[in-house]
């Protein structure tokens, strides 16, 4: 678990504008994301930059979080739940350079999360905001390729072909093989892609307190869900939501009812199953929980302890 | 159902396309009651598919209008329906069998997918259901139950056109538009395909327009037959009077191009 302070002004890089993008592009960019509050799971569009990264690797999210981000907010950057992967650690670096704000990876620390494909473990509270990364922000798009008709069938909110994408699911695997960016409807109204997330975490996004945002950088797409709003998964009937289930607990936390990744260990098969949730699973070993795989780091990388800290 | 013989389903007044200075139909006016079925035969550019398409609202009319008797009895002009309406009438109390059947179909659904997407648009939401009326439908198309999970891709064309007719009718509708519906395929298959088109339609008391050059396939399905050429309609009647005892010398020219085996 590490926080980081915020660096202030003397440590930040020199000519660039706070968190990067000028002014008048976040007016232009907090517009969107308010009209996007307004209309829950509606797809605002919006006039997306050029970021020093490559479109896919989380542009619009970044822009998301430029616009809203102010001196005294704590970052958290999470890609597929870790803190310490690639595209987590050069967005935190990017906004420590450009921002100068603080960072940490303890999500009840943090003001603003921004995640590639996780909702934190630990529950988000009232006045914390979820900014996602998103690929693709039209969940129709698979099914019906023209964007005008895609429009057209949010306008009118003719949703049955989402339901069709469910049935072939069904036809053909029996059960509804969609694990991820599982279609969800807001508020009664707009169905949703809620980026590649799993379903897993469809139910956390339910009348969260905390305000989630969503940006899509190529598709130059912006949607919100307010705190408090209805977010259901669709389903059928007689094949209700489901989320995944793990048989065996967090191999290092011993953590249930969490999600876990797999890990291939060797090429004999061996395999372990750990919290997709670094900080989670870094908290709770803390507290002294230990999995059946949790081992001693070697004395030469500061072992010795449980905590790896 | 119940016939009200007293108002048409579909009354066609005026109906006139112009494509800038050229004209693609010129003040069509015709009824259709419930359960009717006429043909528009005529040449190609005789103007027959325009008029089909001013009639299923795929194109704006330059001038005339198309009222409608819908489904709550109500008859309306159907240039009035806004957006929402009329796509609701167009999946619902309406069908289209075009003459490509892939433009009917989404071939990258399966067959029961496909089938079953108008029910998913209307709310069901109980699978097992959508699947039963799914495979309800293939055995009335003649489609064997077992193709069900198969996409259309797989099929052969007289089979997704079948599919498309099944897609079509699961919602019960009223009347159907079609447009050359046997065009492309072998005779033996068009065979079958008329001859299930025609017991459906009965059964179901269907009304159609059918668009086709085929006077054999008008013969076959429909009551009444209206021969077009350059954009008007130049002869109407019963089917049998016209193609047995036409009037007008284009028609007899058509009638006499029929080839005999």
């Amino acid at each position: 678990m590490t926080v980081v302070p915020k660096t202030g002004a003397p440590k930040t890089e020199t000519g660039y504008n706070f968190a990067y993008l000028d002014e008048q592009t976040k007016r232009m960019i907090r517009r969107a994301i308010l009209k996007g509050i307004a209309i829950p799971g509606y797809q605002v569009p919006f006039a997306s930059r050029e970021m020093p990264m490559p479109f896919g690797w989380g542009t619009g999210g970044v822009q998301v979080t430029a616009a809203i981000l102010g001196p005294d907010d704590v970052l958290k950057v999470i890609d597929q739940g870790s803190d310490d992967t690639t595209n987590a650690v050069s967005i935190r670096k990017f906004f420590v350079k450009t921002a100068g704000v603080a960072t940490t990876t303890v999500t009840a620390d943090a003001t603003i999360v921004q995640t590639r494909h996780r909702i934190p473990e630990a529950p988000l509270k009232a006045g914390q905001i979820l900014v996602y990364q998103v690929p693709i922000p039209e969940p129709l798009r698979f099914l019906e390729p023209r964007e005008t008709e895609t429009r057209r069938m949010h306008a009118l909110g003719e949703y049955g072909l989402m339901h069709v994408k469910l049935y072939e699911d069904i036809a053909r695997h029996k059960t509804i093989a969609t694990t991820y960016a599982y279609p969800v409807k807001v508020d009664g109204r707009y169905v949703m892609d809620p980026s590649p997330t799993p379903k897993f975490d469809n139910p956390k996004m339910h009348r969260s307190p905390a305000l989630q945002l969503f940006g899509a950088g190529r598709e130059k797409r912006i949607y919100a869900i307010p705190p408090h709003t209805d977010v259901v998964s669709l389903d059928f009937d007689d094949y209700p939501f489901e989320v995944n289930r793990f048989e065996q607990p967090c191999g290092l936390c011993n953590a249930t009812g969490v999600y876990l990744d797999e890990v291939i260990l060797d090429d004999a098969g061996g395999r372990m199953f750990v919290c997709s949730d670094t900080d989670h699973c870094e908290g709770r070993r803390a507290n002294g929980h230990q999995g059946p795989m949790l081992g001693e780091a070697p004395q030469a990388f500061g072992g010795g302890k449980a905590d790896d800290a | 159902m119940m016939l009200d013989g007293d108002h048409p389903l579909l009354a066609a007044q005026d109906l006139t396309k112009h494509y800038g200075s050229r004209v693609g139909c010129e003040g069509v006016s015709f009824d259709l009651h419930e359960g009717e079925v006429v043909a528009i035969v005529g040449e190609s550019g005789s103007g027959k598919s325009t008029l089909l398409q001013l009639l299923s609202l795929q194109l704006e009319a330059t001038r005339g209008a198309v009222r409608y008797r819908l489904r709550d009895g109500a008859t309306r002009d159907l240039g009035t329906l806004n957006d929402a309406e009329r796509r609701f009438l167009m999946r619902t109390d309406w069908g289209y069998v075009a003459q490509d059947a892939a433009n009917g179909l989404r071939m990258q659904v399966s067959a029961g997918g496909n089938v079953g997407e108008r029910l998913m648009g209307l709310g069901q939401r109980h699978y097992g259901n959508i699947r039963h009326d799914a495979l309800d439908w293939l055995d009335r198309v003649e489609i064997d139950r077992d193709r069900i999970d198969d996409r259309p891709v797989a099929f052969s064309g007289g089979m997704r056109q079948r599919l498309v007719i099944a897609k079509n009718l699961v919602t019960k509708p009223r009347l159907v538009f079609m447009d050359e519906p046997t065009g492309g395929l072998d005779v033996s298959v068009q065979a079958r395909l008329l001859d299930l088109l025609r017991g459906l339609v009965a059964d179901l008391g269907l009304a159609v327009v059918l668009v086709t050059h085929d006077l054999a396939v008008a013969r076959l399905l429909s009551h009444r037959i209206m021969v077009m050429r350059h954009g008007r309609v130049i002869e109407q009647g019963l089917t049998d009077q016209v193609l047995d005892d036409p009037r007008e010398a284009y028609t007899q020219l058509l009638v006499s191009s029929v080839l005999q085996v």
